[in-house]
Parts: structure tokens; sequence; C-alpha cells
């Protein structure tokens, strides 16, 4: 009991001081792909500390949901991001929240970015939010797909027992798991507004999603939406990770040793998450708006699909 | 048999409706014809895979035949139509892509439905198989359904012969002769084809199937 505690709390600080990392890693490798020298990997955490000590400008009509908006989807998003097993499983709140609940939280944050979006009426962040839900209602509808697809295929839907089961003997090759995985791959790249669907380098008026929500934020608040973001990026890496590429996670009941070995494969995990994730992204061209829900449509569809060849499989 | 070379053989033929639907979702004839060379090449492995499985060593040709004339020979040539005809843009659809999709999603539901319990008594293999078999074909039948221009047509039907290809290898004891022809018969079939686009050229300017229609006095 006391360890299972001590897991999450672990989990969830490990979580916050990983997830600007992440973004400094994955900079820096796209920054040698396109023969950059690139920044440091801890630039993003100089980033923040500059943005907390900077002024926080406001604009005149806005409510108070644009000030309380950052926090919350900060806080829900670290929470979601603290529910997904990441070195070791057994985590106490695996019990109460399962992925159901992650695509919730995840939900809310975007709903309340979207909000405060639309708060000071500016028409930037007009588009933005309009955007963000016109993807948002395929791209969750895609991830649910892919979680009933993981959530039939173990027989669960908390995050450490399909990671468990992963590891399992009863696991095998599926072709239902390659579309679930393909699937939740599309669903993160347009989640996290990377290169196909977004650029989150990019301040182009016309193409910018998610930086047009929060164009009017500045300082703290900025800062706290910054890390939110990059949670995100490392919640859908970890996820990927806890599902697809289970070895190395500690289970429970495993020892000190398991613990270490369990950090460093998570590490060795994300690293070459990221790596993959930058090729992908340099390889590819941005698409146009209107073709975005052609390809969160093909996740959607992938998702389905391979919750029907589930049960063609079960046959046997 | 063990579970893994099951699931293999699970994964190939269901790769093989998964590119079926990749041939649904693309609107440019290059990329629809190079597409059709990779659902080609999955039937061979698919197939070759069964032959392995089935020590049924005849099996391997047909997975040859399947690579060099539908992987290589016919790509290869209707990307020579293509050019001489001058359709390299976009293919209009009569559907758009994502009605389409939902279509083809509900035919393999369809055929999962229908196959599950037609065939009890047949082993949980070759279940899967004809499954998966029926959904290619019945997507190439939707392929051939929702275009206008005739070489996504001619595609269309390629893609579910490849089907018929699948469904045969999952049945043990096809004989080699039977494949062999239908084989040919493709090639036939494709040669006759490949002339008749020429000539409905020649005689309409267009490859659009609607403008025969006309000739037929059935629209405007």
């Amino acid at each position: 009991m006391m360890l299972t505690w001590l897991t999450q709390l672990a989990q969830a600080a490990l979580v916050l001081a990983l997830a600007p990392l992440l973004s400094g890693v994955t900079r820096k490798i796209r920054a040698r792909f396109l023969r950059r020298q690139g920044a440091s990997i801890v630039q993003p955490y100089r980033d923040l500390l500059k943005l907390i000590r900077k002024e926080t400008v406001i604009a005149e009509n806005a409510s108070w949901l644009f000030r309380a908006a950052p926090y919350v989807v900060f806080a829900t998003t670290w929470v979601a991001a603290a529910l997904v097993p990441t070195f070791a499983t057994g985590l106490t709140l695996s019990a109460s929240a399962d992925l159901i609940v992650i695509v919730a939280l995840l939900g809310t944050a975007r709903f309340l970015l979207a909000l405060a979006g639309l708060d000071v009426g500016t028409s930037f962040g007009g588009i933005g939010s309009s955007r963000e839900m016109m993807f948002a209602s395929l791209a969750e509808p895609a991830m649910l797909m892919a979680v009933f697809t993981l959530s039939l295929f173990a027989g669960s839907t908390e995050l450490s027992s399909i990671s468990a089961y992963m590891l399992g003997p009863n696991a095998g090759l599926s072709i239902s798991l390659a579309l679930a995985l393909v699937a939740l791959i599309i669903v993160s790249l347009g989640e996290n507004a990377r290169i196909p669907v977004d650029n989150p380098a990019t301040h182009l008026e016309l193409t910018m999603v998610h930086e047009a929500m929060i164009l009017e934020y500045s300082g703290r608040h900025l800062a706290v939406i910054e890390v939110a973001a990059s949670l995100k990026l490392l919640l859908y890496l970890s996820l990927i990770a806890c599902v697809f590429i289970p070895w190395g996670t500690t289970l429970v009941g495993d020892g000190a040793l398991a613990y270490a070995i369990g950090l460093g494969a998570y590490a060795t995990k994300l690293t070459a998450l990221a790596f993959f994730l930058v090729l992908f992204e340099t390889a590819i061209a941005k698409m146009r708006v209107f073709r975005v829900p052609d390809f969160l449509g093909v996740a959607l569809m992938l998702g389905l699909l391979g919750t029907i060849m589930l049960f063609v499989s079960r046959v046997r | 048999m063990t579970t893994l070379d099951s699931d293999i053989a699970h994964l190939l033929a269901g790769s093989l409706v998964l590119v079926s639907f990749l041939l649904l979702y693309q609107d440019r004839m290059f990329a629809l014809l190079n597409v059709f060379a990779l659902h080609a090449i999955v039937l061979a492995f698919s197939v070759a895979w069964q032959a392995h499985l089935q020590h049924a060593p005849h099996l391997y040709i047909t997975a040859l035949i399947a690579l060099l004339f539908k992987g290589a020979i016919i790509p290869a040539a209707l990307h020579r139509i293509v050019v001489r005809l001058g359709i390299h843009r976009t293919i209009e659809t009569v559907v758009s892509i994502g009605p389409t999709m939902l279509f083809g999603m509900g035919l393999v539901a369809l055929s999962v439905v229908v196959m599950l319990p037609l065939t009890q008594s047949a082993g949980a293999f070759v279940r899967e198989d004809l499954a998966f078999a029926l959904s290619v074909l019945l997507l190439g039948f939707l392929m051939m359904v929702t275009r206008r221009n005739a070489v996504s047509q001619v595609i269309g039907f390629m893609s579910l012969e490849n089907g018929l290809v699948l469904a045969a290898t999952g049945a043990r004891g096809m004989p080699l002769v039977v494949e062999i022809s239908v084989g040919f018969s493709v090639l036939i079939a494709f040669l006759v084809i490949g002339i008749f686009l020429f000539r409905i050229r020649e005689r309409f300017d267009t490859v659009e199937l609607q403008a025969l229609d006309m000739s037929r006095g059935e629209s405007e």
C-alpha cells in the first residue's frame, strides 16, 4: 500500500520534471536533423524561468475564466500524465482512473483552453478555438476507438493491467494492435500540434491552431500552458511506450533493482520515440487545415477496423 | 501450427484489408498505382506464408505470380497507360472519401457477420481468412462503384481479384491449374481493358465513364 502511493507520487513528480526536458530533446534532435546546432536541451527550463519572472499582461476585457483556465488546464493535464504508468505499474490511482478518465481529463483541458481562446474576443483566438474543436471532434472519437480496441484485447481499461497483459504470455501479435498503434500515433500527432497537423514552431496566422488560442497569454500564465503542452506530449509518448513497448517496466512486487531498470528503460523508450517523432516530422510537410479532418478520420477508421478485426481474431 | 504462426498469417491477411482501405483513400493516380503494387506484394507475402504453413509448395508459385505480375508488371504498365492518356491528376470520386471509408467499414463488418456463422464447421484459421478475403472482395467492388475514372476502376477490379486469390489459398486443396488459369485470365482481362481504355478515349475524348452514359441515352 505504502509502496504504491510512493510510486504514484514519484511518478507525478517525474512526469512534471521530465516534460520540459522532453520538449528540449525533441527540439534538439529536430535541429540536428535540419543540420543546425540547436539550443541546449535544458533551454525549455530556462524559458519557463524567464516567463515566470516576467510581468503578466492581461487584456482589459478578460474575464475570470481567462485567468483561471491556464491553471485548470495544467492541473488536469498533469493528473492525466501522472495516471499513465511510466517506469512502474501498480499505481494507486490506476484502479480508480482508467484510460477513459485520461481521455476525459484531456478533453476538459481542451475545452477550457478553447473557451479561454474565445474569451478575449480577438479574431485569432476565435479561429484557433474553432479549428481546435473541429480537429477534436474527430481526434477524440478516434482516441476512444483505439482505447476500446486495447481494452477489448487486454480485457481491462486500466493501463496498469493492459501493460501487464502485454508483458504476459497471452498477448501475441495481432493486426488489431497494429491498427490501434497507428491510430494512436495519428491522434497524438494531431493532439500535440505536431507537424502534419500544426507546426509548434510557427506564428503564421493562417496556419496556427494551438498557438492562436494562447496568443493573448503572457508571463506565468504562458509558462503554465507551455508546461501543460509538454506534459501532454510526454503523456502520449508514455502511453504508446507503456502499451506497445512494455518491456522493462517494473511490475508490482519487484525489487529495488527492477525500479532502476524501469527508469532506465523508460528514458530509453522516450528518447527513441522522440527520435522517431522528429524523423517523421522532418520527412513530411504540413497539411492544409481542411485536409486534417481526412487525416484524423483515418485514425478513427483504423480504430473502428481494429475493433471489428478483434472479433474475427476472437474466434479461436 | 503455433500461435505465433497463425498470428502472422492473421496479420498479413488483415494488412491486405488495410491496404484495400488505403486504395480507397488515395485520390491521386500514381499514388493509387503504388498502393496497388503494395496490395499485390502484401498478398504475395500472405500466400507465401500460407504455403509455408500448409507445406504446399505450389502456393509459392501463386505468390510468385502475384508478386511478378500484379506487384510489378501490371502497375508499371498502368503507369505507362496513365502517362499516355495524360490523366495523372486528381481522380474525381463520386462519393467523397469520408463516406466511402464509412461504407467500407460497414462492408467489412458485414463480411465478418456473414462469414463467421456460415463457416462454423471449418477451422478457425480458414474462417478468418475467408472473412478477410470477402472484405477485400467487397472493398474492390466499392472501389469500382465509387470511382468514375476507368483506370481506377481497373485497379478496383484487380484488387478484387487479389481477394479471390486470398480466399483460394485459405481453402486447402485448390489445384495449381485453377490458380494459374485465374492468374492468366486476369492478365488477359488486363490486356483487353488496356486496349479498351484507348478505344474509349479515341471515341469519347475522355476516360470518364459518365461520357458513356450519354451514348446510351441515359443522362441529359
